[in-house]
């Protein structure tokens, strides 16, 4: 058995879970459905002129949405296994120091396809038609992967800082709701004050929504959006990968 | 195969706290040995380092005849280690969770599978095996938790505190447990606060208080060391009591702790029975029962670290396994 099987044993001990634990399914499934049927029919009379017309605009800000939420649960696992001992029993076995947490975000990005599938099948049943071809939604599946794995590392930091799961949950929905909501992830920028426009234009949320919407409507700029939210994924992993993994080694040898 | 566990003035400081302070000791190979001390005493620490968890300070460690800084990936590979709390995951199923492990440690899907059965079986839980962890009493998580521990088959297994939060029958199944995995030659460092439980698992026991080892030994040894014997007499009417205090604490020089009909008193030789008999008698003091008993762990402990042990079972102490403030 090498360190890649290993991983993938650690990775589908993280998917069994959910199984077993319909709170979190509900998270993953019930939730952002829920999010796109209230936003569209809600908000998108107001906002777009009539629920049609705003469905192909907010499917992607959903799909950006919940990759966030979904990250969360990347901590929540990772300080459960740490305050429950389950990480201990797994330092103590011939395995790398690295595969727990390997195992953790490969799991995390098989729940996030799974996720998108869910998103972009009850679009489609609402009324969403692919502007582009298959290819493009494929990148845009990447691109939001690869944006979930490097913002994974934001959550692994507040899954070691935390007490306990609990906290993790709190602070981890508390800080990503305003985050996503000051985007052009629902709304049009156009419609903010002008102080607030400068903030939702770089914020990656509104990056990644546009670069997504480019890719599914083929109604706006894809190059430069996408290129400034992989800039982003890459700041982002450089700064919290390594502060991550040193407080996780400082935690570790506090005893 | 070297089964042995050695280590030499072991070190570990927290924040500039010296959690364990030039720990030595020696397990041979198939031998158990009860690492015995309060809450705080530095046990945990001490196992967390010998299971690799925790890099020592100073000193060494080799477990198995690896060294467990140098070639801590090795020592995991014939090492098992339980914690003071039951390390399984809650959400999978028991069986889910050693197929894991199993998985973990290099077996083969099918491999993984029988082992997986076989600790089920062995360990009571094969109709709790398809069921998810947190529906399982206190008992059958720690079961579970050693079973995951022995996936491997270990040669080197590190218990630690074991017994905690257990109800008397799962304590001595577990007990009963640990005898058989020592018939079988796996070498066992257990920690405990429980000197009963010391006393009825270890081959040997070192005392562990404030990071230090105060003594050690085997059972009958540190009762020894201690030397004192105790005194035991119930009378027949309790109203005697004082007076029958009065004339033991002149015989043996030590005031005897009374409760009803009962006295008590630690006494230097056993040649005073027959005197505190004759005196008792002569002055009309009726006995109903006396005798001598050597010093209990308990009477060890407290003369060794001037606090009293605890002698209740560990059922009754659940919940106080605050170990090594960290």
């Amino acid at each position: 058995m090498n360190a890649l099987d290993q991983t993938l044993a650690l990775a589908w001990r993280s998917l069994v879970q959910v199984r077993r634990n319909p709170w979190e399914l509900g998270d993953y499934s019930i939730q952002p459905i829920l999010f796109l049927v209230l936003f569209l029919f809600v908000f998108g009379g107001a906002i777009a002129g009539s629920p049609d017309d705003y469905l192909a605009f907010v499917l992607p800000g959903v799909i950006v949405m919940n990759m966030l939420f979904v990250t969360v649960y990347v901590g929540h696992g990772l300080n459960t296994d740490l305050t429950r001992g389950v990480f201990d029993r797994f330092r103590a076995l011939p395995i790398p120091r690295w595969a727990p947490l390997a195992g953790r975000i490969l799991a995390d990005v098989v729940k996030q396809v799974l996720c998108i599938a869910l998103l972009l099948i009850v679009g489609y049943l609402l009324g969403f038609r692919l502007a582009t071809s298959f290819g493009h939604l494929l990148v845009m599946v990447l691109l939001v992967l690869t944006f979930a794995v490097a913002f994974s590392w934001v959550m692994v930091l507040v899954g070691v800082l935390a007490r306990d799961p609990e906290h993790v949950q709190l602070f981890g929905f508390t800080a990503l709701f305003p985050v996503t909501f000051v985007s052009s992830a629902f709304v049009p920028v156009e419609t903010m004050p002008e102080w607030l426009q400068g903030f939702v234009q770089a914020n990656p949320v509104s990056l990644l929504t546009e670069a997504a919407r480019g890719l599914m409507n083929d109604d706006g700029a894809v190059a430069a959006p996408a290129l400034a939210s992989l800039a982003w994924a890459a700041g982002i992993a450089a700064v919290f990968a390594p502060l991550s993994v040193w407080v996780l080694n400082r935690r570790l040898a506090r005893g | 195969m070297d089964n042995t566990i050695e280590v030499e003035g072991l070190v570990r400081d927290f924040a500039g706290t010296r959690a364990v302070d030039e720990v030595s000791l020696q397990v041979p190979a198939g031998h158990v040995l009860g690492l015995l001390g309060p809450n705080g005493a530095g046990k945990t620490t001490t196992v967390r380092m010998l299971a690799t968890l925790l890099s020592p300070t100073a000193g060494r460690a080799r477990v198995g005849g690896l060294d467990v800084v140098d070639e801590a990936a090795r020592v995991r590979e014939i090492i098992g280690l339980t914690g003071q709390y039951a390390s399984v995951d809650e959400k999978l199923t028991g069986r889910e969770n050693l197929i894991l492990i199993a998985r973990l440690l290099g077996m083969k899907r099918a491999a993984a599978r029988a082992r997986a059965d076989e600790l089920l079986a062995d360990f009571s839980l094969r109709d709790a095996g398809h069921r998810p962890v947190q529906t399982y009493s206190g008992g059958m998580r720690r079961r579970l938790d050693l079973a995951a521990s022995l996936v491997g088959r270990p040669r080197i297994l590190f218990l630690d505190e074991p017994s905690t939060g257990l109800d008397p029958r799962a304590r001595r199944d577990l007990w009963a447990r640990v005898r058989r995995l020592q018939d079988a030659g796996t070498t066992v460092l257990l920690t405990t606060q429980y000197l009963e439980e010391a006393d009825a698992l270890a081959d040997s026991i070192v005392v562990l208080d404030q990071g230090r080892v105060i003594a050690e030994g085997t059972a009958a040894e540190l009762k020894a060391r201690v030397g004192t014997r105790t005194l035991f007499l119930r009378l027949a009417r309790a109203d005697q009591a004082d007076a029958a205090a009065r004339q033991v604490a002149a015989l043996t020089g030590s005031d005897p702790h009374v409760e009803g009909e009962t006295l008590s008193a630690p006494v230097a030789e056993a040649s005073l029975l027959p005197a505190v008999l004759r005196e008792l008698d002569a002055t009309g003091i009726e006995v109903a029962e006396l005798g001598l008993r050597s010093a209990s762990l308990d009477d060890v402990f407290l003369t060794l670290t001037g606090q009293t042990g605890s002698t209740d079972a560990p059922a009754d102490a659940a919940g106080d396994s605050g170990e090594d403030a960290a």
